[in-house]
């Protein structure tokens, strides 16, 4: 037996999987969920083989969810529209379900999952995430977990970013998150007017700067209206010059 | 094309009273100077006649071919040349007419010419001058109608695709519904696509520029919140307050819906919980006001939700392009309930 869990907020999308699931007797639906923190909560519990995934849903999106686990089941999206996913399904080798879909498309989902079980899913799943994440909806927000909790941090709220091994610290008021994604990503996904890349290991939210001071050498630090002192490199500098434009 | 000034009955009516008054003048004039009464009206019928036959030529060219600005200098020219053939035309025709059988007349005509000329190339400039005046005022009018023409079809056509952005979103999570209840609720599933294709004929219907009652678009609305409930069940609910008195207002139509929408993706997606929606409609300062309410989260709502977001923005831009006022849409958060607030004037429909 294999265990299921979906994740939707709405009821009668969650019963049409139902309905289609009771003709895979292999498969066990183990929970149902309305939300991505019952999501969070059902995957870390049951630890399930599959999942049934909507993506648009209260306060998280099914992406940011899928972010949030260390490593994410196999995952069939089920979805109405949304144009920048279904492109970054079609570059991926993740299967998708757009919704209303009939028997025989979820049946062909089933048996494509289960061909691919064998090989290692996580990797696509992870590109997946990698691609949505920079759409622009996505890169308005950081969803962290800290502890069992979720914290949605918008990203005007961030102070500024740190690398730290495999994770990147999201400095805030409230201290700092650690979310495992690259520099780079981050350089990519969030907004260049707003973040800048000051240091090879630094991303600074330049409405937060109150002055930037000479260093040591060429370098600069920039102070921050917390206090905070970010190290600004030679080519760093030059890009904060050009975005404050100075 | 232009129409000519002789076309307006005024203008004709004048014209001709003019030209009846300068002939009969002209007779008098030359009678007073001792010409015998019917050479003198004989001289000014040819001598009218033939400048009327000019004055007409120059109406109706100008009617094709108006000058622009240092052209100015070509029909001054123009007027010069036709008066002189004119002139000379006239001395030509006179002699061997009235000059075969009238004593002096030869004369008079010889010592007349300058002043003959004068007046005529007087007359002649004047008539143009009136012409390119009224020809280009013609223009203009004729190039204001067809912008305000083309401002009046580019506004209807943005206000048509501003009430067409139907959610695809909307629309295909409803066919999703549809198809759940099909194998479990068949009867349910058949009155939601009765619902769903009201909603879709609403949609397509109406015209952009249509003002319709607040009843009319509440029952509207209705079959939008029907098909909503069904989609997210128990968590969605709605509250609707409107005063009896306010039902027979107006405002255009399709602009509920949208508000409404916006607000129940707002409170939807922005909380876990249930998710009530409040809607009142009262008159304040002969405006429409009516208040959307719905809970959200004032520590992760998305930013742009903090202004008017996307399906706020055309509505703001329809109220512009129907009232040319950008104070109609407000929003305002108030602890966990977020107010969407807009107004229509009334007395116009």
């Amino acid at each position: 037996m294999h265990k299921v869990i979906i994740i939707d907020d709405e009821p009668l999308a969650r019963s049409i999987v139902i309905e289609y699931l009771q003709h895979h007797t292999q498969l066990e639906l183990v929970q149902e969920c309305g939300d991505g923190f019952e999501g969070l909560k059902a995957i870390m519990q049951h630890k399930p083989d599959l999942i049934f995934l909507d993506i648009q849903m209260p306060k998280i999106t099914g992406f940011e969810m899928l972010e949030l686990i260390e490593q994410p089941p196999a995952v069939i999206f089920t979805t109405a529209f949304d144009e920048y996913a279904i492109k970054a399904f079609e570059s991926h080798a993740v299967d998708y379900l757009l919704k209303p879909f009939n028997r025989e498309r979820f049946d062909k989902a089933i048996t494509k999952w289960e061909e691919q079980k064998s090989k290692a899913p996580d990797k696509s799943t992870q590109d997946l995430l990698d691609a949505v994440s920079l759409s622009p909806s996505q890169s308005q927000r950081i969803v962290v977990k800290n502890g069992s909790k979720i914290k949605i941090i918008p990203v005007h709220d961030v102070f500024y970013l740190e690398a730290a091994d495999d994770y990147v610290k999201v400095h805030t008021q409230e201290g700092y998150f650690l979310k495992n994604k690259t520099m780079n990503h981050f350089e990519q996904a969030l907004d260049g007017e707003q973040f800048v890349r000051s240091h090879r290991s630094y991303i600074v939210n330049v409405q937060q700067i109150t002055r930037i001071d000479p260093n040591e050498k060429d370098n600069h630090v920039a102070v921050l209206r917390s206090g905070a002192r970010v190290p600004v490199s030679r080519s760093g500098y030059g890009k904060l010059k050009e975005v404050l434009g100075l | 094309m232009a129409t000519s000034p002789l076309r307006e009955k005024k203008f004709l009516l004048a014209f001709i009273i003019f030209w009846v008054v300068m002939t009969i003048d002209h007779a008098c004039v030359l009678y007073w100077f001792g010409m015998p009464l019917k050479a003198a009206m004989a001289d000014s019928a040819i001598s009218n006649i033939l400048l009327l036959i000019l004055s007409l030529l120059v109406i109706n060219m100008l009617r094709f071919y108006m000058p622009r600005g240092e052209q100015h200098v070509n029909i001054f020219a123009l007027c010069l040349i036709l008066s002189l053939v004119w002139i000379f035309t006239l001395r030509w025709l006179l002699k061997i007419s009235i000059g075969s059988f009238t004593v002096g007349y030869s004369t008079l005509l010889q010592q007349s010419i300058p002043i003959r000329f004068s007046i005529g190339f007087l007359l002649l400039g004047c008539i143009t001058l009136v012409s390119i005046l009224w020809f280009s005022q013609k223009e203009q009018k004729e190039n204001e109608t067809r912008k305000a023409d083309a401002e009046k079809l580019a506004r209807e056509a943005e206000l048509f695709k501003l009430r067409q952005q139907l959610q695809p979103h909307f629309l295909f999570n409803s066919l999703n519904s549809i198809n759940a209840l099909i194998g479990t609720r068949p009867e349910e599933a058949r009155k939601m696509v009765q619902q769903l294709s009201d909603f879709l004929r609403g949609t397509i219907k109406k015209e952009e520029t249509q003002w319709v009652t607040l009843q009319e678009e509440l029952q509207y609305l209705q079959l939008y919140l029907d098909i909503e409930k069904v989609r997210f069940g128990n968590r969605l609910s709605t509250e609707i307050n409107v005063a009896d008195e306010v039902l027979q207002m107006k405002l255009p139509a399709l602009l509920l819906q949208p508000i409404v929408e916006n607000a129940i993706k707002f409170g939807l997606y922005d909380t876990t919980g249930d998710t009530v929606i409040r809607i009142d409609a009262s008159v304040e300062n002969h405006h429409l006001m009516i208040r959307v309410q719905n809970p959200f989260d004032p520590d992760t709502a998305s930013p742009h939700h903090k202004g008017t977001g996307f399906g706020l923005q055309s509505i703001q831009r329809r109220l512009y392009l129907h009232f040319a006022r950008t104070d109609l849409l407000t929003t305002a958060a108030n602890g966990t309930i977020f107010n969407t607030i807009v107004k229509i004037p009334q007395g116009k429909s």
